[in-house]
């Protein structure tokens, strides 16, 4: 186990832990140790493929990975805020209900999966299947906001939340994959580009921007820059197509009764 | 067809559990020698994908002293599955050098069968006599041993490259085949996590015939289809697992049929009917109709990714909406793929450049140059 790097151990608030080599299941004791003991900022450094950093924690706490943290970062995760240094793998924010999540690099797929609040910053690239299954409910809305392009099966069954895919690095290929918001039947996505309508699932048509769209465009686009670093200068809110469902129960007629 | 007992002592219960097989692979362009311990540090990044029921290896240019030869990985139940096997070997082949397959007892690898390697070329009489070239004859070798000898299987049988398997998690299967003690410009390694069928020697991966092996996270929905075409060819598929196929096809379309590899790729993972209807290229859009047509049988279905090894390189690839992970990552001449980018950064702390490769997409890194 790597070893804490502030001397003092008691009232300390901020401590670095050493992940080197450490098993996922150690690291995430020690990090719930740290908490219990009052810690309210923790550097892991070192991380290499440890799962479920931040898992079904429920203090406000800070949390800060060096390195690729492994699957699921951030799952069940309920009020702490975690800063990824580097990209992050598969299953990021899964099933998350309230706190932010910043990668400063890419992150893999099913990113937000059955997510019902809380923000998700991403600098880079994510991948495929990203917001699947998000929901909200009264005032837990989930925010995804991705610097660059994603995969196939963006926004796939979406039943709420707000998603935003901006596209700057655009010139290396297309913003999004096919089968956007197949499924979906709630929530709002903001791509930054145009989309062709074979991109689209059936169940989702292109709107125009309302004035409350301009709104929160400016507003998450504003503490994406602030989070991430990222040069938003570039972007326009009228380069925005915002898709929605146009059906609330798109497979209302597939049951039998 | 009917194995009878062919299997009796391999069979183990199994009950079904989730799937998160992990896999990794890396080669280097320029053919430099790159240590087995390298491929076992990466393996262990992806312990927790597996579940101790199966682990393996393929490197290749690690047999530069038999190059020529097949060298063939054969594992025995008993001695009387030896005998009967080393008759057909010395019937059919000329061994040059025959040995036990060093292994470094372990705990935690049990129920180890007998394990020798046989390098050895075709008999040039029965080549002549039959006129069928050695490949060809020494895939009906192997699926005749296979198929017919109980309890014996070959495992590994391409030139200057060995498959080293076991049940066990992967980096103990590699410290206990002692892959610290080879090098070769490529591997791939595997941790299993069986699902719908048994961890047993045979099943763990890579799986192989002559330089093909191919490692492999998820399930051949198409595996009945799959296995029927290709017993049309004489592949007979013996070892259990859906995996088999895919390393059968890759031999049946590159090396039968001559297809180019990204060509072979497209048939394994096949474009969408909607999205070659969207082709704007005419020329394209009529080979992937015609691939379709011809090659039905030999589309993959179902959720994969895949490494695949050959003699001259690696190549990864998905199924057509990416349904298990797949990361690569480059750094010099060094090309890396695995179902996670921790198990790249720990044998790569800073790559040039990581991306994630698009479904049905192949990522293919081969030598520049001659070894």
């Amino acid at each position: 186990m790597g070893k804490a790097a502030t001397s003092d151990k008691t009232g300390s608030k901020s401590m670095t832990v050493d992940a080197t080599g450490v098993h996922y299941k150690d690291l995430n004791c020690r990090v719930r140790g740290l908490i219990a003991e009052g810690c309210r900022e923790i550097t892991l450094d070192g991380v290499n493929g440890q799962r479920y950093i931040g898992d079904g924690l429920t203090d406000k706490v800070r949390i800060i990975v060096n390195g690729v943290p492994g699957n699921d970062l951030g799952a069940f995760m309920d009020g702490p805020t975690l800063f990824v240094n580097e990209n992050a793998q598969d299953g990021v924010g899964n099933t998350m209900n309230s706190g932010k999540i910043v990668v400063k690099g890419h992150v893999g797929d099913v990113m937000g999966y059955g997510m019902r609040g809380g923000r998700i910053f991403v600098l880079g690239n994510v991948g495929y299947r990203v917001g699947i299954h998000m929901k909200s409910f009264k005032d837990q809305v989930p925010v995804i906001v991705a610097g660059g392009r994603a995969g196939d099966f963006f926004g796939e069954y979406m039943a709420g939340g707000v998603m935003v895919l901006l596209g700057l690095n655009a010139e290396e290929g297309p913003l999004v994959g096919n089968y956007v918001g197949t499924g979906m039947h709630g929530g709002v996505i903001f791509l930054r580009g145009q989309v062709s309508e074979r991109q689209l699932g059936e169940e989702v048509r292109v709107f125009p921007l309302e004035e409350e769209d301009r709104c929160q465009l400016e507003s998450l686009l504003a503490e994406f820059a602030a989070e991430t670093g990222a040069d938003i200068s570039p972007v326009s809110i009228d380069e925005f197509a915002k898709l929605m469902p146009f059906s609330h129960r798109p497979y209302g007629n597939m049951y039998c009764y | 067809m009917a194995f009878g007992d062919k299997y009796s002592k391999w069979r183990v219960d199994e009950s079904r559990v989730p799937a998160a097989c992990g896999l990794s692979g890396v080669i280097s362009q320029d053919g430099k020698m790159i240590g087995g311990d390298v491929i076992i540090e990466s393996m262990k990044v992806l312990h927790d994908r597996g579940n101790g029921l199966g682990g393996g290896f393929a490197g290749y240019g690690i047999y530069p002293r038999y190059n020529d030869h097949y060298a063939l990985h054969i594992m025995f139940e008993d001695a009387d599955g030896r005998a009967a096997c080393e008759e057909m070997l010395e019937m059919n082949l000329e061994v040059e050098a025959a040995e036990e397959i060093p292994t470094l007892p372990s705990p935690q690898i049990q129920d180890v069968p007998e394990l020798r390697r046989y390098f050895a070329l075709p008999r040039g009489e029965k080549l002549l006599a039959e006129a069928i070239e050695p490949d060809d004859f020494m895939v009906r070798l192997v699926m005749g041993i296979n198929t017919t000898v109980p309890g014996t299987f070959v495992f590994s049988s391409g030139k200057n490259m060995g498959v080293f398997k076991a049940v066990g998690f992967a980096e103990d299967v590699g410290e206990f085949y002692r892959l610290p003690d080879y090098s070769g410009y490529s591997w791939i390694g595997h941790g299993r996590f069986p699902t719908n069928t048994p961890g047993w020697w045979g099943g763990a991966h890579p799986f192989n015939i002559l330089d093909w092996a191919v490692v492999h996270n998820g399930e051949i929905s198409s595996y009945g289809i799959n296995k029927r075409y290709l017993e049309m060819f004489g592949y007979e598929c013996t070892l259990l697992t859906d995996t088999e196929v895919m390393a059968y096809l890759f031999d049946l379309l590159v090396r039968k049929h001559r297809l180019p590899l990204e060509v072979a790729c497209k048939v394994l993972a096949a474009p969408f009917w909607k999205d070659i209807d969207n082709e704007s290229d005419p020329i394209e859009r009529e080979l992937e109709e015609a691939l379709r047509v011809a090659y039905g049988s030999a589309l993959v279905n179902g959720p994969f990714a895949v490494i695949v090894g050959y003699s001259r390189g690696i190549v990864g690839l998905n199924d057509r909406i990416k349904l298990r992970p797949l990361v690569a990552a480059g750094k010099d001449d060094f090309l890396y793929i695995s179902s996670e980018e921790s198990a790249i950064r720990q044998i790569c702390p800073r790559p040039d450049r990581v991306w994630a490769p698009s479904a049905g997409q192949p990522v293919i890194g081969e030598l520049k140059g001659d070894l």
